[in-house]
Parts: C-alpha cells; sequence; structure tokens
C-alpha cells in the first residue's frame, strides 16, 4: 500500500553537510564497514550476516536431478532470494521492484559466473544424475547495502555446506546417508566477496562505503566491485547513476582489496565457531 | 509492583491483588472495581489476556494495566506524539507517512493561526511533528499539529533543520518520558533540542552537524542500557569529542 517513500528533506539535507564535513549520520568514516557479524549453523549450509542494520539469511541445500542436455557433466546451481515485507517499509514479497531484482542478479552472477562453485564436481553419472545445489538468500531486515550482506552470507553458506558423500560402483551410484558417511564440503574454488560504494554530490565526489538505508536513498551512484583473496576482480557493477572518473573507480578498488582480506578474515572464523 | 512479570501473547491476567483482596471480598456486592486495560491487553468475555509479548505494567492509582512491549511497526492511538514525513499535498491538506499501515491525513487548518486565507504551504518531504487525533481500524488516521482546545502549537508544526532518524518504539515510548536518562545526561553535557515521536522517529537539533550526531548516536545506543550506564556512555562520547 505504501510505495517507497524517499528521505524527509532535512534528512538529506543533513546527510549532504555532514559528508561534506567529512563525517556519516552514525558517526563512521567514509571507508568504514558497520559491525559485520557471520554466524553459520546450526544445520550444515545455514549463515546469517548482520552489517549493521541489514540482517540476511542464506541456506544451501542438495538435490539429486538430472543434468541439463547440453551440458552433461555438469551440476547445476539455482540462486532465489526473497525480500518480504518483514524485511522493510513498502516492500512486499509478491512483487519484485527493480531493486530486488537488481540485487538478485548481481549476487547470482557473482557466485555462478565467477565460477566460485566447481561444476564438474557436482557430477554423479554423467549424462543421468547430477547434485544440484540450490542457494536461497532471505532478507530479514533491510538497513542498506543488501548486495553485500548477500554476497558474503551466499558465500560463508556455501563454504560451510556439506553434501552426503557418493560411491560409484561401476554404472550405479550410491549415495551415502550423513549419518554412514561423513558428507563433504562443496569444491569453491575461490570466494567472491561484492563491496558497494555510493556517490554524493553533483559531480559525485564524496563517496561512502557501505551505505545504510538512507545514504542509499540520497545517493547519485552506486558501485560494486567483487574481488576475492587472490586478489582478482570478479565483477564490476555500476548500474546508472552519475558517471564516475578513473581515478575514482581506482580509489575504490584499493579500498576494497583491504576490506576483502578483513571480511575474509571473518568468514573463516564463523567457518571455525560454527556449531554444526 | 516489585517483581517484573513478563507475559506473551495468550497469557490470561490475573488483575486482582494480593493487598485488595480482602477489601474486595467485603465490597464485592457493592461496586466492581473498574479496570482499565492499556495497550497489549485484551478482554475476552471473563478474562483479560496478553496480545502482545511485553512486561506486564500496572498503576493502582487509576487501576490502570498494559504491557510495554517492543515492535518497530507503529500502530496509530489517540493522543499520541508522532514525528511525520509529508508525502504528497492535497486540496484538503496533507498526506503523512507516520510509519503505520495506513498514512495519516493532516487538515490545512491544524495548525496554529491558520485560517482559510492563510494556510502554511509546506513542501512533500518536510518534516512535523503532531498528535494523533484519529485513530482506529476502518479509517485512515488523522494528526494535528497544534492544541486544538488552545489553539496553541506547543511545539508541534514543521520541524526543520536538525535531523531525525528511526528508533524501536520501546525506546520512543522511554524517551518521552522527561527523566529519560539519557536526555538528562546529554542536557547536562550539550545544548540541544529534540522532539519524540512514538511511532519510533525522533528528531534533534544541536547548534553543529557532529554534536547532533553525537547526540542521535547516543540516543539509539541507549536503547539496551540502564540509567549508569546511559550516563557512562554519553560521558565517553563527550570526552571523546
Amino acid at each position: 500500500m505504501v510505495a517507497e517513500i524517499g528521505p524527509s528533506n532535512i534528512e538529506s539535507a543533513f546527510l549532504l553537510e555532514a559528508l561534506k564535513k567529512g563525517t556519516r549520520v552514525d558517526g563512521r568514516g567514509i571507508y568504514d564497514y558497520r559491525t559485520l557479524k557471520i554466524s553459520c549453523g546450526p544445520t550444515y549450509g545455514l549463515a546469517e550476516v548482520q552489517l549493521g542494520q541489514t540482517r540476511v539469511l542464506a541456506r544451501v541445500s542438495c538435490e539429486v536431478t538430472r543434468p541439463f542436455p547440453d551440458r552433461p557433466t555438469e551440476g547445476i546451481v539455482l540462486f532465489n532470494t526473497e525480500l518480504s515485507s518483514m524485511a522493510g517499509f513498502g516492500l512486499d514479497s509478491s512483487r519484485s521492484s527493480t531493486q530486488e531484482v537488481a540485487i538478485s542478479r548481481m549476487v547470482e552472477r557473482v557466485i555462478k559466473q565467477s565460477r566460485a562453485i566447481d561444476s564438474e564436481a557436482l557430477c554423479i553419472l554423467a549424462g543421468e544424475k547430477v547434485w544440484t545445489i540450490r542457494i536461497d538468500v532471505h532478507f530479514l531486515d533491510h538497513g542498506g547495502n543488501l548486495i553485500d550482506a548477500a554476497s558474503i552470507a551466499a558465500i560463508a553458506a556455501l563454504k560451510h555446506f556439506r553434501r552426503p558423500d557418493v560411491t560409484i560402483d561401476g554404472e550405479e551410484a550410491i549415495i551415502h546417508d550423513v549419518r554412514e558417511r561423513n558428507p563433504v564440503p562443496l569444491s569453491i574454488h575461490h570466494t567472491p566477496i561484492c563491496v558497494t560504494f555510493g556517490f554524493f554530490g553533483a559531480s559525485g565526489d564524496m563517496l561512502v562505503l557501505d551505505p545504510t538505508l538512507l545514504e542509499e536513498q540520497v545517493q547519485v551512484s552506486s558501485f560494486t566491485i567483487t574481488l576475492n583473496s587472490h586478489r582478482e576482480i570478479c565483477a564490476l557493477n555500476k548500474a546508472g547513476g552519475i558517471p564516475l572518473s578513473p581515478d575514482q573507480i581506482q580509489r575504490c578498488t584499493q579500498v576494497a582489496l583491504a576490506k576483502v582480506d578483513e571480511v575474509n578474515e571473518k568468514i573463516q572464523l564463523a567457518l571455525k565457531a560454527s556449531t554444526a | 509492583m516489585a517483581s517484573v512479570k513478563i507475559v506473551l501473547p495468550g497469557d490470561i491476567i490475573d488483575t486482582r491483588r494480593e493487598e485488595d483482596t480482602t477489601q474486595q471480598e467485603s465490597n464485592v456486592e457493592d461496586e466492581a472495581t473498574v479496570i482499565r486495560l492499556g495497550p497489549g491487553l485484551v478482554q475476552s468475555s471473563e478474562a483479560v489476556s496478553a496480545v502482545t509479548a511485553g512486561v506486564l505494567h500496572s498503576n493502582s492509582e487509576t487501576n490502570r494495566w498494559w504491557v510495554a512491549g517492543n515492535k518497530r511497526r507503529y500502530v496509530a492511538a489517540v493522543g499520541e506524539p508522532v514525528v511525520g514525513v509529508v508525502v504528497a499535498r492535497h486540496g484538503e491538506g496533507y498526506r503523512v507517512d507516520i510509519g503505520s499501515a495506513h498514512d495519516a491525513l493532516l487538515s490545512h487548518l491544524a495548525f496554529e493561526g491558520a485560517t482559510k486565507r492563510n494556510k502554511p504551504n509546506l513542501a512533500v518531504g518536510t518534516v512535523v511533528y503532531g498528535r494523533v487525533v484519529v485513530a482506529n481500524s476502518v479509517m485512515d488516521p488523522e494528526i494535528e499539529c497544534y492544541n486544538s482546545n488552545t489553539g496553541k502549537s506547543e511545539g508541534y508544526g514543521e520541524l526543520s533543520e536538525g535531523f531525525m532518524f528511526k528508533c524501536s518504539l520501546g525506546l520512543a515510548r522511554r524517551l518521552i518520558d522527561t527523566k529519560a536518562p539519557v536526555l538528562a545526561a546529554l542536557g547536562n553535557g550539550v545544548p540541544f533540542e529534540v522532539a519524540v515521536g512514538v511511532n519510533g522517529r525522533v528528531w534533534v537539533n544541536a547548534g553543529s552537524v557532529a554534536t547532533t550526531i553525537l547526540v542521535a548516536n547516543a540516543i539509539r545506543n541507549s536503547e539496551y542500557l540502564d540509567a549508569k550506564q546511559c550516563r557512562q556512555m554519553v560521558k565517553e562520547l563527550l570526552e571523546k569529542q
């Protein structure tokens, strides 16, 4: 019923005035992430990420299916996001807004097209049986910067997940129950992490890392860069907004490199501390 | 009222008091004590049950009972002060978002000194502080930005400058109390203005940007702190400045 309401005039005016002085309204520095908490478990493949006020839950599950006919030796990866009215005002799970579709596509691209998951390792019997891995991302609370939180949650859930062990006996595949044999982890090549920047001002000269919901509503441009721990750029995303210069992109890349290392450390700690 | 009683939705509440039982037995035929149910409590036939999760409170003088729960979605109730944002202008007035399921209506004449010729001119996106006058489940809520009995604004009206942020409903209700520890501690350190809406929105205006951010963050951080911790937190924030 209530459409997306923009920020009030004093909120946007105050935010821009504070940014001109180099401060953000929640007291952070412009290159500071909000407090990031990652927790994995209690079941395999379940990860919850809290990035400030934003909360995202990712769940990975698997199933044995037939492969696509044109790719008989590759497993299938399905990706799904849910952005319901629990997450915030004006959001409705029955209608996908353009913003939700953009976020969903972005995180899906990051996981699938960057070949983070080894699909060949998901093959059981070529042409007949493969594993279908399904990643469901639920946005529990929209406090801004859903992309970063969703990518961290999805990757943490994938690394945490264990699938049942399989032995091939000639033409037959025996899928072992998890109580008989320990389940095995997925083969993850690398961990891509998204880092989002918001730009403000007429020429986009003021930028912030990890925008909150208010900052997202006021920004004139948004830019997401996806990096992994091997310092490779997996994806760059800039959809619309005012144009950015090459030095701005360079600056963002440098900042993102440092942040991705910190995030990867946190994911490792969360996986070790997991209760599963 | 010594121990804290936590109730869950569906719990039946026993509204008799231990001290009063002897009195009640003798008076039971003369008068029935009228119990007033506040938010979170509902009467179903003879029993009183809770509909919200929270702490059960009662006031022995006025015989009021209510449940202090904590949520983030506001349901409008008459007489409550709210902070709203104008989302549309109509011929009759404005439509204001107060965080409830339906936007509230604010008449052009519901301001101090407003007449048909002299109407305020608020742009879309203006922040206003008003009081709920109509709130029920079948109509859109309505707010007014003045005291209709005295005709004075009494602090209501447009809020310009400063900053507005959202908080939980429980924190907002505690801030409305004039002796709220975090506001008192801040007031000793820096001068500022604050308008608290029970719809979970707080407007703050201190002299400079940095002070306003400090006050806003102090209030946001005080959600789970008791009085002593609030004073300590505010002291640390003021020293860092």
